[in-house]
């Protein structure tokens, strides 16, 4: 699905070592020596190693590690606040690695806008002098920068705030002025650098779901960091798990939970409510049997005896879902010698879309007896879930 | 058998240097000499033109304003003491040279300051010099200044500076690398120059600690002038130094006591400059 999509970043061989004989460590590396050995033999700290990963064009990236795992390293060689030792980070056809001093400076300020764990704000400008920075830097002219910045304010919804100090405001309030220092830049990628983690979990939740809708209005290309997985799973279009400063899975949330690439993930993922992450297309089984719109309640009966179900769902001739029939509905229907099953099919069902976290059908269950179908954007019928599915695929989840 | 290590002339090697520099560079010192001379004279006329109230309303008025009603009526009872104690012309003389000791002094200062920061290896080298500068007892600047710029205020300005002058680059470095290293990232991330990062985070955001070195330089300074009596400087200094001469403890208190009004107005001067910007 991906595949064909623009690439924005392309990262390759990306490899850095701390300490002063990068060659000498690279060398042990590609003998097939790990972090502890070169660090025991040389001194030298593999940060990074032979990282391979494409970034597309308005997706949410989440590279996620625990610490030491150089998921912060990392970010800082993609707009090269640490210098990589080797490899290759193209943007839009420039390498950043090979960059002058100058272009460097051009590329940050064209591509780059960063948003850090702990705010980074200038505590001696107000906050729209601090959203305002990044067009200072590039030198904006007043009156089109004071406009920006304060465009940028309000999507984080900190109008009226403009003249605050950083030091007057919360932390998720702080945060956002980060944010809209990022987005009032206007560069093509957003790096967040575990701009939530040090936010406590209710504002952090809510930061999450404003970045997601601000993503998905502004599809800007971001890059976010994070060592919460549960993070990386509610808002990350794709993942790239790190471990010891190299890439051990590339995947989207519902890969990683399902097909985890070794045992290191899996027991990474034991952690987790699965039912947030994993959607109804994962416990969606192939419609056993339908009926048309065309067809009588003696069609609809027989179907249903010939395959056992309780109740079966009616199409149009796109095969679109316009309704449902039950066994007791239909051979009342029979009994009274109405000819068509649209005459006595109900609409008391639940549809969802594939996509719908398996989380939320627990509800439609409760309210619901009927097996939920599954629909696609033209309300093509595309499956049903039914009860003891979602029960399956989350036992199963667990024991992967 | 005693080996007989005969004696470093560390001293002769010195007073060598001292004499080349003297008699190499004396169009130098003798420009030096007649413009710091002639900013002596010109705010030495300008502050004694003003008749002895006025000055003190100004300065009264600018205590309020950088202060509060406090220091401005202690100022105002402070200056009236050494006015009657028929203190003024001295005190004035006195403020004058502390005043452009603590301007050369940081005009050489902040630069030097804001390079050790910025350079790792300059770092290395100038913090022994300022410890020299420091420890040095403060007297022995005095004589090589004497063949540089001659007996007066010019000498006592000379080793004024250097005695005053490295708290204000210590200062200085200390609060640029006291940055927290993450502004400096942010500035980097997007897309500052060197220029740009040192005018608009570095220096803003270090302006609290300089000025705290500052109005170390001015009281060092201040201690300096008086000292600087001995080699002919004007001021309360001379006061005290005739005073030490003729014996006349008395006359030798006042003198102390304007100095130490002067130092404490001076003081807390800077320093409520220093707290009004860090709000």
């Amino acid at each position: 699905m991906s595949d064909n999509r623009n690439v924005k970043i392309r990262v390759r061989q990306l490899s850095k070592v701390f300490g002063n004989q990068p060659k000498k460590a690279l060398e042990l590396r590609d003998q097939g020596l790990k972090r502890p050995e070169i660090l025991d033999k040389t001194g030298q700290t593999l940060g990074l190693s032979d990282i391979n990963f494409d970034v597309y064009e308005g997706e949410l990236l989440v590279i996620m590690g625990l610490s030491g795992s150089g998921k912060s390293t990392l970010i800082r060689c993609l707009n090269r606040l640490i210098e990589p030792t080797e490899g290759e980070i193209v943007i839009d056809g420039e390498n950043i690695p090979s960059l002058k001093e100058k272009e460097l400076l051009e590329c940050r300020r064209r591509h780059f806008s960063m948003v850090f764990q702990n705010f980074a704000l200038f505590p001696n400008r107000t906050v729209r002098q601090n959203a305002e920075f990044g067009l200072e830097i590039r030198g904006v002219d007043p009156a089109e920068r004071r406009e920006t910045a304060a465009n940028a304010l309000k999507q984080v919804g900190l109008e009226g705030w403009e003249d605050a100090y950083p030091n007057q405001l919360s932390g998720g309030m702080q945060q956002r002025v980060g944010l809209a220092r990022a987005l009032a830049n206007d560069a093509s990628v957003l790096l967040m650098d575990e701009a939530f983690s040090a936010l406590d979990p209710l504002i952090r939740g809510d930061m999450q779901q404003e970045l997601l809708e601000l993503q998905h209005r502004m599809k800007k290309t971001t890059v976010f960091i994070t060592h919460d997985l549960d993070e990386a799973l509610s808002i990350g279009d794709r993942i790239v798990l790190l471990k010891d400063g190299e890439v051990v899975q590339i995947g989207t949330p519902e890969e990683i939970l399902t097909k985890p690439a070794d045992d290191y993930v899996r027991r990474f993922i034991e952690g987790v409510d699965k039912s947030r992450i994993l959607s109804a297309e994962s416990a969606m089984r192939k419609v056993r049997s339908t009926v048309r719109d065309t067809d009588g309640p003696r069609t609809a009966l027989r179907k249903m005896r010939d395959h056992s179900l309780d109740s079966i769902y009616i199409l149009d001739r796109e095969r679109r879902l316009i309704g449902l029939i039950d066994a007791d509905a239909a051979s009342q229907a029979l009994e009274e010698g109405k000819e068509r099953v649209t005459d006595v099919m109900t609409q008391d069902f639940r549809k969802v879309v594939r996509a719908e976290p398996l989380h939320n059908l627990f509800a439609m269950f409760h309210e619901n007896r009927f097996p939920i179908a599954v629909v696609d954007d033209n309300q093509v019928l595309q499956g049903v879930v039914v009860k003891g599915a979602v029960l399956d695929e989350l036992a199963q989840a667990g024991e992967r | 058998m005693a080996i007989e290590f005969p004696r470093v002339p560390l001293g002769d090697w010195i007073e060598g240097g001292l004499n080349w520099l003297t008699s190499e560079y004396s169009i130098v010192t003798r420009a030096i000499s007649r413009v710091t001379q002639t900013g002596i004279d010109g705010l030495n006329d300008a502050l004694m033109w003003l008749p002895d109230w006025s000055l003190l309303v100004i300065i009264a008025g600018l205590c309020w304003w950088l202060a509060n009603v406090r220091l401005a009526i202690g100022a105002v009872a402070g200056l009236a003491l050494i006015w009657n104690l028929d203190l003024w012309d001295p005190m004035i003389e006195t403020l004058t040279l502390v005043v452009i000791a603590t301007l050369v002094a940081v005009v050489i200062a902040l630069p030097v300051g804001i390079a050790a920061a910025l350079s790792e290896r300059l770092y290395k080298t100038i913090m022994p010099v300022l410890d020299f500068m420091q420890t040095m007892p403060a007297f022995v600047y005095l004589i090589p200044a004497i063949p540089f710029f001659g007996i007066g205020s010019v000498s006592a300005i000379f080793a004024t500076v250097i005695f005053s002058m490295p708290p204000a680059i210590r200062f200085t470095t200390l609060g640029i690398r006291q940055v927290p290293v993450e502004l400096v990232e942010a500035a980097d991330a997007y897309g500052a120059t060197r220029g740009q990062k040192l005018l608009k985070v570095q220096l803003p955001m270090s302006l609290p600690t300089v000025m705290a070195g500052i109005n170390q330089t001015i009281m060092l300074a201040l201690s300096m002038v008086v000292i600087a009596a001995m080699i002919g400087a004007d001021g309360l200094g001379s006061e005290v130094w005739r005073a030490i001469q003729r014996l006349r403890p008395g006359d030798g208190f006042e003198a102390g006591i304007a100095v130490v009004i002067l130092a404490m107005l001076l003081d807390r001067l800077t320093q409520s400059l220093r707290k009004q910007r860090k709000s």
